[in-house]
């Protein structure tokens, strides 16, 4: 087992919703709930869930952008819930993120050179504006970007240079750990693929750790080694990626893989599909016991009562759910649910 | 066997007039749209795919200028007056947008937007309206069809709201149907629910389905045949199965090469290196020659047409793939020598 790098312990991110009239009471909404989970050095997690799911604010929460409401964040023995603002800073020089909507998130008024070195400046004060400018050079070059782009602007840029940018950016002041929030969601196909190779290239040369949270399972599947499971902001699996994908466990899991749309029109047409009904409810009033329970295909009545702990299920592999077995059988034989759902 | 199309479009082209210079979207274009079927038009943004369809449904924006034929049933749609337009969109033809709230008043209630389609173009009394309206939302899906018809577009789900709007554009019972990316916004389980209900209205009501996407994904699942469009042009179109299998065009089969899957372990996918090409000042000969790894001299100089390569299979390429084992690189470097 690698050394750990990070560990996220009972991490609850809780959002306060304000009434719908200054008089009645406000919600809560419980964004990211009693998450926990290490992360060894060099590896890539693969957060996956659906929108509203929680991902991004996990991802958030994480680095503490968002700042989580109860559990620790132990990096490199200290969590980082408990570090002055100075300490904190001095942390992020580790601590890394690329977001989703490439061009949005460059600043327009900076030049594609400011906008690469402004972490510097924050992290590593010290540095003198030539050696911010060779750094500034080196990552440019190290994402594929020509030194002439450093003086222009970023909306002359395409979206899949934009993400450059913000690559170059997010590995300037030579992170640990990157989390990269849907990075390639909103770039075209042929771009995408350009850009996950820089990015799993860049992982091995930099020997970084990398949380790659997407919704789009292709992705995940070709970036990851461990793949964890998000519903309604909880871990219902966590596992070696070759496990996930092939022997989902829980039935949310399931559901999720055989909807994935697959570019084969012989399999596409012949597989059996787990299809769930209805919508994901509503995170301000998530369904009791498991969260999935509502939309389960074998939910029985002990599956609104007790919120099922993550067990291991394989090695390293864990699930949280109730009926794990019976899951999984299902999953294997391809056959019905053999309980009656409970409604 | 080909029966008269549905849809023609014949040497169609629209061009935006902007300050850079004339941007053209689409260029001699044809296409056809056999009744009943679903075609898939394929590509990435700026490709024309969408351009092309709101062109069909008169939804372009004031700088551009259609040419060429659009013939529903025989009519040329190009040069109906707003009015005439108007009242075939909606009876013989809808279209389905990736947004729903596009189509949606946000301020009035669901029963109201479509009972009042049918009293207008199918001319029901309010009472048969009502009920209708009411039988189309249980036909989609809706659950508790009875309390949500009462309820406004903003009180529903974003996958929900995608099921009106496919209920509102089924109303007329049109012959044609073309969605714009309408699963794109939505998530995966609740996209597999939304082409499952396409797949089964079609089946049952004989329209004829385009779907624009880039998610071959997608079109995988539900298409009969697909058209690839690139730079404003069809570059290989084929029946699904086919195009699959076998791509016959450069472009077609870099892009498979490029999309990691759901269902395989890969270590690594191929990216098409490059970018999409300027549209103002397009390359010259074929437009995908400057990141073809196939090219040739005469890719450079002269522009493939799109011609008939095997037995209903066309591809716009001077080497086209076309041999039994095409697709596959021993092949493709064996047609290029």
């Amino acid at each position: 087992m690698a050394e750990t790098l990070l560990s996220v312990e009972h991490l609850s991110t809780i959002f306060e919703l304000p009434g719908r009239t200054p008089f009645s009471a406000s919600h809560e909404l419980k964004a990211v709930n009693d998450v926990s989970f290490d992360l060894a050095k060099g590896e890539t997690l693969g957060i996956v869930g659906e929108s509203g799911c929680g991902k991004s604010t996990l991802g958030r929460s994480i680095l503490r952008l968002i700042e989580p409401t109860e559990g620790r964040i132990v990096w490199q023995g200290h969590n980082l819930r408990d570090l002055s603002p100075r300490d904190m800073r001095k942390a992020r020089r580790d601590l890394s993120i690329i977001f989703q909507d490439p061009i949005a998130s460059l600043d327009p008024r900076m030049t594609v050179a400011d906008i690469i070195a402004e972490p510097l400046r924050v992290s590593n004060p010290e540095l003198s504006r030539k050696e911010r400018r060779e750094r500034v050079q080196t990552v440019m070059e190290e994402v594929g970007l020509a030194p002439q782009m450093a003086n222009r602007y970023p909306h002359e840029f395409s979206g899949g240079q934009a993400q450059r940018i913000g690559i170059a950016r997010a590995i300037v002041t030579e992170p640990k750990l990157i989390v990269c929030d849907e990075p390639v969601s909103a770039l075209d196909v042929s771009i995408q693929a350009q850009i996950v190779s820089l990015l799993k290239r860049l992982k091995k040369r930099l020997g970084l750790t990398l949380i790659f949270i997407s919704h789009d399972l292709s992705v995940v599947r070709l970036v990851s080694d461990r793949i964890l499971v998000l519903y309604l902001g909880r871990i219902v699996e966590l596992g070696p990626r070759r496990e996930v994908f092939a022997n989902p466990v829980h039935p949310y899991t399931q559901a999720l893989l055989s909807a994935a749309p697959i570019p084969d029109p012989k399999i596409a047409r012949q597989r059996g599909r787990i299809v769930i009904k209805g919508d994901p409810p509503s995170p301000v009033n998530p369904p009791s016991g498991c969260v999935f329970h509502t939309r389960c295909p074998i939910a029985r009545e002990a599956c609104a009562e007790t919120v099922p702990p993550l067990d291991p299920v394989a090695p390293d592999h864990r699930a949280a759910c109730l009926f794990a077995e019976e899951a999984m059988r299902m999953a294997q034989s391809g056959s019905e649910p053999e309980a009656q759902p409970s409604r | 066997m080909r029966d008269a199309p549905l849809l023609a479009l014949r040497d169609y082209a629209i061009s935006f007039a902007t300050p850079d210079g004339t941007v053209r979207a689409v260029n001699g274009l044809d296409l056809g749209v056999q009744p009943g079927e679903v075609l898939a038009v394929v590509g990435e943004s700026g490709s024309g795919k969408s351009q092309t369809f709101n062109g069909v449904f008169g939804l372009l924006a004031r700088n551009a200028t259609t040419s060429g034929e659009a013939k529903l049933e025989g009519r040329d749609l190009l040069g109906l007056s707003p009015r005439m337009l108007d009242q075939i969109r909606g009876r013989d033809m809808a279209m389905v947008f990736q947004d729903p709230m596009t189509a949606l008043n946000p301020a009035m209630k669901i029963r109201k937007q479509l009972a009042e389609t049918l009293t207008v173009h199918r001319g029901l009394s309010r009472r048969e309206a009502n009920a209708e309206a009411l039988a189309i939302m249980k036909r989609v899906g809706i659950p508790e069809a009875e309390r949500r018809i009462e309820q406004y577009p903003h009180q529903l789900s974003g996958g929900m709201r995608q099921r009106v709007v496919i209920a509102m554009a089924l109303l007329c019972r049109p012959k044609l149907i073309v969605a714009d990316e309408p699963t794109t916004a939505l998530d995966v389980t609740i996209q597999a629910q939304i082409l499952d209900l396409f797949r089964d209205l079609i089946a049952e009501s004989g329209t004829a389905l385009v779907l624009i996407t880039h998610d071959l994904g997608v079109v995988a699942g539900i298409a009969d045949r697909v058209a690839v469009m690139y730079a404003g042009r069809i570059v290989e179109e084929a029946e699904a199965s086919e195009l699959f299998a076998r791509p016959a065009m450069p472009y077609t089969a870099a892009l498979m090469r490029s999309i990691p899957r759901p269902d395989q372990d890969v270590e690594a996918v191929e990216p098409i290196p490059g970018r999409p090409p300027d549209l103002i000042r397009p390359p010259t000969g074929c437009p995908f020659h400057p990141r073809c790894r196939f090219v040739e001299d005469r890719c450079r100089r002269e522009r493939p047409p799109l011609a008939e390569v095997a037995p209903g299979r066309q591809a716009a390429c001077w080497f086209p793939f076309i041999d039994e084992t095409a697709g596959t690189e021993a092949a493709q470097e064996a047609a290029h020598g």
